[in-house]
């Protein structure tokens, strides 16, 4: 007889002691369930971040390629006017093949020659002319200029294509390989940080696709929708919490703000396409429409939010401003709305940061254009950072992927910073009573 | 551009009307405030908000008609052979028109008609422009001038400032209002069109769809057949598969943290599971094409299952972790709405705290969890961006996950993006699809709010 038998009295191999142990059993289990719900939702989540990460860091650095470029006045300027749009239109090309020839003598068939001047990007032609056309003084002279590789060079550079993989499997040739690998030992190739990424629109080339064009239009796009959706979801929700009488009418606006706020985003896209360019000829792929869509999908989250805002603030507060006489406005805008302001800036904040990551609805008003320029203006055509995801996403080519995945660490940054702002701006002026 | 100047002027108006209904109410009463029934600023504020609102009205009014009666004033000045063109024609040649008068590329020579319709189209916007300026500034000057006019000592110019203010709020408010008829009647009348092309239940019950329809009447195998079953099938087929990962997922987890968990570890994972729910659907779709997609069908392949890349499965699967927050957060909610009595009662008969929950906490909670799984499964029917980027286009009428189905949104999105023309059966079907979206899910929400409402009423 254990200790245990003698307290209980219960024989520990009992059928009781063994229908206890099966109960407690369970009860783990069951614990184990739920502790495996959440691990297995955190595991998505790190999965998710790890796989983008993994395949977007190579896309924030790039490799070029050094050449001595001899800025041949017969080329670019054969007249001698050093007129800017003669300039502009060279056939820079010749110059950077020229250079290339020079490096290696020995390719002399077509077909070669070709593929040696595939190492350099289409782009080379452009990079050139900026050049020449912020110093003209460069004409007739040789210089060392960093020329971007191809998206395919670029791609065997960072290690994607497998130098040990049968010829016909392989982007790059033995050829093209030998040619990199002098160039490599000669101290041409060199790799900086992508500052094209940041700087430039979109373009079909991986190597010279920039991700800023997507990001002045997100910025234009979620403007509009700030100064649409904030100022009368704000008024909205004021009137509703704070004078509305309780009426047919502002349950038929209560019910529809709550069922707005369930409709799929890609439904808004369908009234912005059937109402906004349709029926009022708005411009298509214009930040203006696109933030007027957005603008009518976050109104309920705002409305929401301040409402809830509103309703936190005690009435005490409203008794005491009335007993000094203040009128029903004076109360609400002296007193009741700066108090619930820190609440409803949070919503708007979330309101904003769901916006800026939505892409259906902009998809049907046509901002899925490929748009090269940076746009200036809410009427100029413009794509914003999710849809150039999208667009990205859906090119065949290699080098677009890491790009990609680059374009959503780039937008999850500015989430993470709207939802931090969200966040601190909670935590510092929201008050408790 | 435009738009900017008139609303600097009509601001700078204001402003200066601010300046003088305060001035003017002083002067009313030679610089003694306290004789005036309002504060001087209420009677600027007067002023400026008439000075304002009538010409910002008649700015939104001219600027939503103007591109109508312009276009209609061109065609009635066309030749009478191109008015009576069918209305694609007559939409390419306007499109033409604007074209050479905003002075962008032009698909061929334009003809002489073309361009003088082009210098017409140009001639009156350029009058409709100064027209504008001209009649707002002009309102804007008359509302500042008559209401200048009735400042005086004994004015209420607060209550009448407040009651203009409440007419602003109405006004926004009723936006909701607007916001959801206009929903209602672009759905309802596009859909409208594409009923008087397809039969309703051709649509609703036919097995066979193929959007694409014949440019010229001589092609073969595009006569286009629009019945939407196969896309009704895949859409359910995914939400099933989003379902089966989002409910339990997201229950045990809602579980563990109201039951279970320690307020330290609760303050860790509701933050945790709401960056599910914040991370863009875009990213999800690229997480599901990228990641999820040639895994599935390595795994199918493992099995010898012919898997396609773009699987119900690989969709369905993302789109289940997406909505685990929706799920675990609402259920959380109404988990913990059930009275702690409840709990001390199954104690105190001997139950552990799983008998607990599953016999006790869980049957009291039940309509608001289905309320939570309603809305969650509204949620996946309308998610757009996954399935665009991991589901495929064919419309399958297939119950295996491994095969590639298409869903409501996905053909939405190819029926209309890229396609400028408004008038074929094919676009117009994106339309019909969209009501048929929108009713389900606002349905679903219906439903589900009252299932929670009458829920939570009873423990209140």
């Amino acid at each position: 007889m254990t200790d245990r038998e003698q307290s209980t009295g219960i024989a520990v191999d009992s059928a009781e002691v063994k229908h206890a142990r099966k109960r407690y059993r369970a009860e783990r289990r069951f614990r184990m369930y739920g502790v495996a719900a959440i691990a297995a939702a955190a595991g998505m989540l790190a999965l998710l971040v790890i796989s983008i990460v993994a395949t977007g860091w190579t896309a924030f650095y790039q490799h070029s390629i050094a050449l001595d470029v001899t800025f041949e006045a017969k080329v670019i300027d054969p007249k001698g006017g050093r007129d800017p749009s003669v300039l502009a239109r060279a056939d820079y090309r010749k110059l950077a093949r020229a250079s290339l020839r020079k490096l290696f003598p020995d390719v002399k068939k077509r077909g070669d020659k070709r593929k040696l001047y595939g190492l350099l990007s289409i782009g080379v032609d452009q990079q050139l002319a900026e050049l020449v056309a912020a110093d003209p003084s460069l004409i007739g002279q040789t210089r060392r200029v960093e020329i971007y590789a191809s998206d395919d060079v670029d791609s065997f550079l960072k290690g994607f294509i497998d130098r040990e993989a049968p010829e016909s499997d392989r982007r790059i040739k033995d050829k093209e390989i030998a040619w990199l690998d002098k160039l490599e030992t000669d101290g041409a190739i060199t790799s900086h940080l992508n500052l094209r990424f940041w700087t430039k629109g979109d373009s079909r080339e991986p190597e010279l696709a920039g991700f800023w064009g997507a990001m002045v239009g997100s910025f234009l796009t979620l403007l509009v929708t700030l100064a649409l959706s904030f100022p009368v979801g704000v008024l909205a929700a004021t009137y509703l919490e704070e004078f509305a009488p309780k009426n047919r009418w502002t349950d038929i606006i209560e019910v529809s703000i709550n069922n707005l706020a369930a409709v799929p985003s890609i439904v808004f896209g369908l009234l912005g396409l059937a109402v906004f360019l349709n029926f009022f000829g708005l411009p298509r792929s214009a930040p203006l429409v696109g933030g007027m869509v957005l603008a009518l999908m976050t109104l309920p989250t705002i409305i929401i939010a301040s409402r809830s805002a509103l309703k936190a603030v005690p009435p005490s507060i409203r008794e005491a401003a009335f007993g000094v006489g203040a009128s029903e406005l004076q109360v609400v805008t002296h007193h009741v709305v700066p108090l619930a302001l820190p609440g409803i800036l949070t919503g708007a904040i979330i309101g904003m940061a769901r916006a800026l990551g939505e892409t259906a609805p902009l998809l049907m008003i046509g901002m899925v254009a490929f748009i090269v320029d940076i746009p200036g203006s809410v009427t100029d055509p413009a794509t914003v950072m999710p849809v150039q995801i999208y667009l990205w996403a859906d090119s065949p080519e290699r080098a677009f992927v890491a790009r990609t995945s680059a374009g959503v660490m780039a937008l999850l940054g500015f989430l993470m910073l709207m939802n931090a702002l969200a966040v601190i701006l909670r935590k510092r002026f929201e008050r408790r009573w | 551009m435009q738009i900017w100047l008139i609303l600097g002027v009509i601001l700078l108006l204001a402003a200066y009307g601010y300046q003088r209904g305060k001035g003017g109410a002083l002067a009313a009463v030679s610089g003694d405030a306290s004789q005036l029934h309002s504060l001087p600023s209420y009677h600027g504020a007067y002023v400026a908000l008439w000075a304002a609102i009538p010409a910002l009205i008649a700015c939104v009014i001219w600027l939503s008609a103007e591109h109508q009666i312009i276009e209609a004033l061109v065609v009635s000045g066309l030749s009478a052979e191109s008015q009576a063109l069918e209305p694609q024609r007559l939409a390419l040649l306007m499109s033409d028109i604007r074209n050479l008068s905003s002075g962008d590329i032009v698909r061929a020579d334009p003809s002489l008609e073309v361009q003088a319709a082009a210098a017409r189209y140009t001639e009156l916007a350029s009058i409709s422009l100064y027209a504008k300026f001209a009649v707002i500034a002009a309102l804007s000057a008359i509302c500042l001038f008559f209401a200048k006019k009735r400042i005086a000592g004994q004015f209420r110019a607060r209550n009448r400032v407040e009651r203009i203010v409440r007419y602003i709020m109405i006004a926004a408010s009723v936006i909701a209002i607007l916001t959801t008829i206009g929903l209602v009647l672009s759905l309802l009348f596009e859909a409208w069109r594409f009923f008087l092309r397809v039969p309703f239940h051709d649509f609703l019950f036919g097995t066979h769809w193929s959007p694409q329809t014949a440019i010229r009447a001589d092609q073969v195998g595009a006569s286009g057949s629009f019945g939407a079953i196969p896309i009704f099938a895949g859409t359910l087929l995914i939400t099933l598969i989003a379902m089966l990962i989002a409910v339990p997922l997201g229950l045990f987890s809602a579980i563990y943290m109201s039951e279970y968990a320690s307020p330290r570890a609760r303050g860790a994972i509701k933050p945790l599971l709401e960056v599910l729910a914040g991370v863009p659907t875009v990213v999800y779709g690229l997480f599901a094409a990228l990641t999820v997609g040639p895994y599935v069908r390595g795994f199918g392949e493992s099995f010898g299952i012919d898997a396609s890349s773009e699987s119900a499965l690989a969709a369905g699967l993302v789109m289940g972790v997406m909505i685990i927050p929706f799920v675990s957060s609402l259920s959380d909610d109404v988990i913990n709405a059930v009275p702690q009595t409840l709990r001390d009662g199954s104690y105190a008969l001997g139950a552990t705290q799983s008998e607990t929950i599953r016999q006790v906490v869980l049957p009291a909670a039940l309509p608001g969890i289905v309320g939570a799984v309603l809305l969650a499964v509204s949620r996946a029917i309308g998610e757009t961006m996954i399935v665009v980027m991991a589901a495929g286009l064919a419309a399958n009428l297939t119950a295996n996950p491994f095969e590639a189905v298409t869903t409501v949104t996905v053909q939405i999105v190819t029926l209309l993006v890229g396609d400028q023309e408004f008038d074929s059966s094919k676009t117009l079907a994106a339309f019909a699809l969209g009501l048929v979206l929108f009713f389900v899910t606002l349905a679903l929400n219906i439903i589900a709010l009252k299932v929670v409402r009458k829920y939570r009423e009873k423990y209140d």
